[in-house]
């Protein structure tokens, strides 16, 4: 018995899952491609669904409450760059001040600290009640969100992104202007992140002030499986981005089963935090612990 | 072609690392001039180069490239009239990305980047062509990402990168330094074509006399961010590694100090 409700959850913890992969391929946009770690997003992805619940409530078309939402998270993004080029703060700490700054402006947005959006109430895209539904719609938003984002990073200006956070100096020298850049990504970044936010309001039918706490993690988790998983095959850029959403479905599945083991669910960000501690780890103890022998060598003989 | 005038610049200042690494350095580059520079360890050669690339601001001072006055120019502005070269192999190219993003890259250094494609069919075959002339294999290798390749390799396509896009001033810093012999020979004969095929004024610091003897047509010579010693033309060619020294220890009454350069 137990088997089936667990299987009969999946398709919606596949909705879930997409819905943390979006926000993921924000997570993936600055802590991959521009080698910033940006804690904005705890704040961000709940301005999102903040804006989204406020406009949806009040009556405002859902795909413009969509846009509004993602215009909301591009200023946060604004935000925590200018924080980190203009006034030089260290990013980590620019976001967590951004992250600070947005638990007041969500609650201002919002009013209270939990604002409901009823999927039989008001006009919404998707709902953890029409779940075949909500997964296509969302099918429908992953595609395209891909398929912009791979156009974008093959621009010229794209590319320039991508220079940013692989050698800035070299970035510099080519006359690429990186802290311009920088702001740049944050907003994009967060932008892809408050209309995944937009969209958990909708799907799960309200918004909180706290459904972002630990968005980051479970952000890196993504980030972190879905390469695992696409290593192998994914030389190019739209797989591994396909593979961030997936890494979101898979962490989904986990929680999911891990719901239906009867295990302490609230456990699961302490687990989540340290599974990707390690995973964090590895590239460190690979360099410290194996590193190349023939290096060694090398050395010694210098 | 290129002024400065009365650059200094100090770290540190106020601090007991108070380090003046360049004192009112003045110098003017003719259009065409290959300049190689010498110096003990610390002379403030790198420091120099920074200074015109923009690296930060000189404390006070002037910097003048083709007349234009870049003093105030952040370092991503200044890149459209230089191309450089650093000693770092690591530090020219982007790993994460291809050979060939890495040259486009570059061939857009000064131009408003927008939302084209980021590199076009033309292009490709320009960077063939050029790779090809490397004779390092890497024309076959256009897609592969930059990190896979030798210290040499990066270094000859950063080496690419910084004139594919004919700069007014080639800087190199000891961009031979961390390659072993064979690998750095090649680098300084490529960069040797390079500077006569396109005409280019270039400053190149090395450690080795030798090599700063024999190549440029001007060579300076620099002691605790000083240029002491100036030489061009005739007086350049005939110049030998031990008048060298001697005129070092003439310039600063202390014996020429850099590690590397005494080994050669
Ligand atoms: N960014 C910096 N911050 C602090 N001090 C610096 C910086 N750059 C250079 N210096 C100091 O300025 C002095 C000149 O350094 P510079 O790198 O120009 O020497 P160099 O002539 O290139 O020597 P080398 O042959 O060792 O490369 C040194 O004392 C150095 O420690
Ligand atoms: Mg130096």
């Amino acid at each position: 018995m137990a088997f089936f409700d667990w299987l009969g959850a999946l398709p919606g913890a596949a909705a879930q899952g997409i819905i943390w992969g979006i926000m993921a391929i924000g997570v993936y946009i600055t802590y991959k491609i521009l080698d910033v770690a940006d804690l904005t997003v705890d704040g961000s992805i709940c301005t999102g669904g903040a804006v989204c619940a406020v406009l949806v409530t009040s009556g405002v078309n859902v795909w413009v409450a969509l846009a509004v939402a993602t215009v909301a998270g591009i200023l946060c993004g604004l935000l925590t760059g200018f924080f980190h080029t203009f006034m030089g703060i260290p990013a980590i700490l620019a976001g967590i001040l951004t992250q600070l700054i947005l638990w007041s402006v969500n609650l201002k947005i919002m009013g209270q600290a939990n604002l409901a959006v009823p999927s039989r109430a008001f006009k919404v895209l998707i709902a953890a009640s029409r779940v075949p539904k909500s997964l296509l719609v969302l099918a429908g938003f992953m595609i395209v969100l891909i398929a912009v984002l791979y156009w974008f990073f093959g621009t010229e200006m794209g590319a320039s992104l991508r220079a940013t956070g692989s050698n800035i100096q070299m970035s510099r020298a080519q006359g690429i202007n990186t802290e311009l850049n920088k702001i740049f990504g944050l907003a994009l970044s967060n932008g892809v992140v408050a209309l995944s936010g937009a969209l958990l309001t909708q799907y799960q039918g309200f918004a909180d002030i706290n459904m972002g706490r630990g968005a980051i993690v479970i952000g890196l988790a993504s980030v972190i499986i879905g390469e695992a998983v696409t290593a192998r095959f994914a030389k190019n850029f739209a797989v591994k981005l396909l593979g961030v959403i997936l890494g979101g479905v898979i962490y989904y599945f986990v929680y999911q089963t891990v719901v239906f083991l009867g295990l302490d669910t609230d456990l699961l960000k302490m687990l989540s935090a340290i599974v990707v501690a390690i995973f964090l780890a590895v590239p460190y103890w690979k360099k410290r612990y194996f590193s190349n022998p023939k290096k060694k060598e090398e050395k010694r003989d210098a | 072609m290129l002024e400065l005038k009365n650059i200094t610049k100090t770290f540190f200042p106020g601090t007991v690392n108070e380090k003046v690494a360049l004192n009112d350095v003045s110098i003017t580059l003719n259009d065409g001039d290959f300049v190689t520079i010498i110096g003990g360890n610390g002379a403030g050669k790198s420091t120099m180069l920074n200074a015109i690339a923009g690296v930060w601001r000189p404390d006070c001072g002037q910097i003048l490239i083709d007349g234009v006055d870049v003093t105030h120019l952040p370092e991503h502005k200044r890149a459209k009239y230089l191309g450089r070269v650093f000693q770092d192999p690591m530090m020219g190219t982007a790993k994460d990305m291809e050979i060939e993003e890495n040259l486009a890259l570059a061939l857009r250094r000064g131009k408003r980047r927008g939302l084209r494609w980021r590199i076009t069919r033309a292009e490709r075959e320009q960077y063939r062509e050029l790779l090809a002339g490397l004779d390092l294999g890497l024309e076959t290798r256009m897609t592969a990402k930059v990190g896979l390749l030798s210290g040499g390799q990066r270094q000859a396509v950063t080496l690419l990168m910084a004139t594919l896009k004919t700069p007014k001033l080639l800087l190199l810093d000891e961009h031979t330094a961390a390659l072993d012999p064979k690998t750095a020979a090649k680098v300084l004969e490529l960069t040797d074509q390079i500077i006569a095929e396109k005409k280019l004024t270039a400053m190149m610091v090395t450690h080795n006399m030798k090599d700063a003897i024999v190549h440029g047509n001007r060579l300076i010579m620099m002691h605790n961010g000083r240029i002491i010693f100036d030489v061009s033309g005739v007086e350049k060619k005939n110049l030998t590694v031990e008048t060298l020294l001697e005129k070092f220890s003439q310039s600063s009454g202390e014996e020429f100090a850099n590690d590397r350069a005494l080994l050669n």
